[in-house]
């Protein structure tokens, strides 16, 4: 078992090396050459306008929080996914109240209007 | 020809243990040499890739592609890897130099470590986990986290709003994606790899989970933020989105991450719904590369048929369709494998 | 041989969290702050897995990496205003909090040494079987109280970010 772990970690080892190796052959291969005008933020060949660090719109904190909810839910809903078929009937009415619950959940940020894009 | 890989993978075990580190250290060199072989594997593919879609795009659109570097442009991408290393990393000035830098490593991070748990054959699996899917998704999932850092980082506003928006489209579609696996977890009745290909041996689950599969394919496209839903970098509003200020190096290591995240839930695909490497006659991982492109092919064909669809129909899409049908699929199945034990039962 | 990995690699881990937990509160702007969340908790999988709890190790991942993290930068992105390079000021209180952080550390340590830990050998075992099980049966109650907590959450939060939304 911590065996499989370590193989994990060295998984995790490769991606970072293999992309720190990628960065710094290019790095070495490449010119380096900064002048002013290449290093200005792009936007459309105009000199940039305002900050870019902004108050968001609320869409997207919205759209990040039920997906949270329902994050939380596949984690209820994958153990009972395995075990379905050994835990009989009573089991799968639990569930499907579960689900029922959190489907009210969906309903109120459907009606309140969370789920629009405005 | 079936055993030719795992003979090269036993005998690469010997060597690594008769050096006598003791198991720990004989294990990682074994994941060492299995993530190497691996990443081959997919470089390799990602260079045939580009050049697939690149020419495929070019015959739907009725014109030839590339097709001036070698027979039919078969060396266009080894000339694009070539060009790539020379390119200067340009970093903006008004860029988070840090976090600009790190996004490139993170996001390529998640693409090598879901290659874990594939099978890409009989037996031909780096680490058969006991919540191998479980893992497959908890991984992906942190896949947003990159575009976060490179969208802010690059403290350009194209960039700020196309990760927004790939972030906000990653995560509403991850639920539908990841619910739609669940009728497959019902009818398997493990989270093992080798188990759920063991389950598929008489049908596979695309007969039994029509509908999952279709859901799956379609979110696995938002997923992967290809064309109807590429709209985080959709050019003509967008420039690039978060790869706006990413040049070289920097770009290609996105760009092979978005890649390599095709090849691989291709291959998820594969293994949860077309049989895995299962398959007469040729070896188990010839099957499984076929029926690889065959998906590949899929996703290619939709990207270059679809037109992009606007952002407030690609959210309500999800949330008031894809999700409450996949959440009907979970109820229909389980329903369904309760009056077939029943049935069984008399 | 066996086991000679793990000291190291629990030791390793721990120095991430403890490091990158410091670098949240330490850092001068707060995305940097969020980012090094996403870290610490990434860290707090790795202790997981070390545990051999391969199952919440995932779902830490999954949650917290992936979800948590997301929502605690576009929460950021909605609430900050003015200069984001000093985003993430001190106050007056360091004294005091850090007196109350001494306080919570002592009652969690003496917590930690006064209950009798029971060690469980489950080499190799997967714990997502029993976890469905205690789940669905002994403990159905709480878990049918989790989804109840999950919608309050949920019509809560749209209630608040409705009073913002009216306020842009």
């Amino acid at each position: 078992m911590l065996q499989q772990f370590y193989a994990v970690l060295t998984f995790f080892g490769f991606g970072i090396f293999f992309a720190i190796i990628a960065l710094v052959l290019a790095k070495i291969f490449g010119p380096t050459n900064p002048t002013a005008a290449k290093i200005t933020t792009y936007e459309c060949g105009l000199d940039t306008q305002g900050p870019t660090w902004v108050q968001f719109k609320i869409s997207y904190f919205l759209y990040a929080l039920v997906f949270l909810i329902f994050d939380v839910e596949t984690l209820f809903l994958y153990p009972w996914a395995v075990m379905f078929q050994k835990l009989g009937l009573f089991a799968f009415i639990e569930m499907i109240i579960f689900i029922a619950i959190l489907v009210i959940g969906l309903w109120y940020a459907w009606k309140e209007g969370a789920l629009e894009w405005l | 020809m079936e055993g030719i890989f795992l003979r090269i993978a036993d005998f690469a075990k010997q060597l690594f243990s008769s050096l006598n580190f003791g198991p720990e250290i004989t294990s990682i060199l074994m994941a060492l040499f299995h993530v190497s072989a691996i990443i081959g594997f997919v470089l390799l593919n990602v260079l045939v890739l580009v050049l697939l879609e690149r020419k495929l795009s070019g015959y739907f659109q009725q014109r030839p592609g590339p097709n001036r570097l070698g027979p039919n442009g078969a060396f266009q991408t080894i000339a694009d890897v070539i060009k790539l290393f020379g390119k200067e990393l340009i970093i903006p000035k008004a860029a988070d130099k840090w976090v600009f830098i790190l996004a490139t490593i993170v996001v390529f991070i998640p693409a090598v470590m879901l290659y874990a748990v594939i099978p890409f054959g009989k037996k031909m699996i780096a680490i058969d986990l006991n919540i191998g899917i479980f893992y497959f998704i908890a991984i992906s999932s942190t896949a947003t986290i990159a575009f976060i850092m490179g969208g802010w980082g690059s403290n350009n506003k194209y960039s700020l709003l196309g990760g927004m928006r790939t972030v906000a489209q990653m995560v509403s579609y991850e639920i539908p994606l990841v619910f739609s696996l669940l009728g497959v977890i019902m009818i398997a009745g493990s989270l093992k790899m080798s188990d759920i290909i063991a389950a598929q041996k008489d049908v596979w689950f695309i007969i039994l989970q029509p509908i999952a599969f279709i859901i799956f394919f379609i979110s696995s496209i938002a997923e992967l933020n290809r064309a109807p839903f590429d709209l985080p970098e959709g050019e003509q509003e967008l420039v690039a989105g978060p790869y706006t200020e990413y040049s070289g190096m920097m770009f290609a290591l996105f760009f092979l991450a978005e890649y390599a995240n095709m090849v691989s839930i291709s291959a998820i695909a594969v293994t949860l719904f077309l049989g895995g490497w299962q398959g007469p006659i040729l070896p188990s991982w010839m099957w499984f590369v076929i029926k690889l492109y065959i998906m590949i092919f899929l996703y290619m064909w939709v990207r270059w048929t679809f037109p992009r669809i606007r952002i407030d129909h690609l959210m309500h899409f999800n949330w008031k369709f894809l999700l409450p049908l996949s959440l009907v699929n979970i109820v229909i199945t389980g329903i369904g494998i309760k009056l077939v034990n029943w049935l069984n039962w008399f | 041989m066996n086991g000679t990995l793990e000291p190291l690699f629990f030791w390793l881990i721990s120095a991430v969290i403890v490091l990158s937990a410091l670098a949240v509160v330490f850092m001068k702007n707060i995305v940097h702050s969020a980012l090094f969340l996403i870290v610490t908790f990434v860290g707090m999988a790795g202790i997981y897995a070390l545990l051999q709890a391969d199952f919440i190790a995932a779902v830490q991942i999954l949650v917290y990496a992936g979800a948590i993290a997301i929502l605690i930068v576009f929460a950021v992105m909605l609430t900050r205003r003015g200069d984001i390079r000093a985003s993430n000021p001190f106050n007056g209180y360091a004294i005091i909090a850090s007196l109350a952080c001494l306080a919570f550390l002592v009652v969690t340590v003496s917590m930690i040494f006064n209950s009798g830990f029971e060690i469980v050998e489950s080499v190799g075992k997967s714990v997502v079987e029993p976890l469905a099980i205690a789940m669905m049966g002994d403990f159905v109650i709480s878990f049918e109280v989790a989804a109840l907590l999950l919608l309050e959450a949920l019509v809560g939060a749209i209630i608040l970010a409705r009073g913002v939304k009216k306020e842009q």
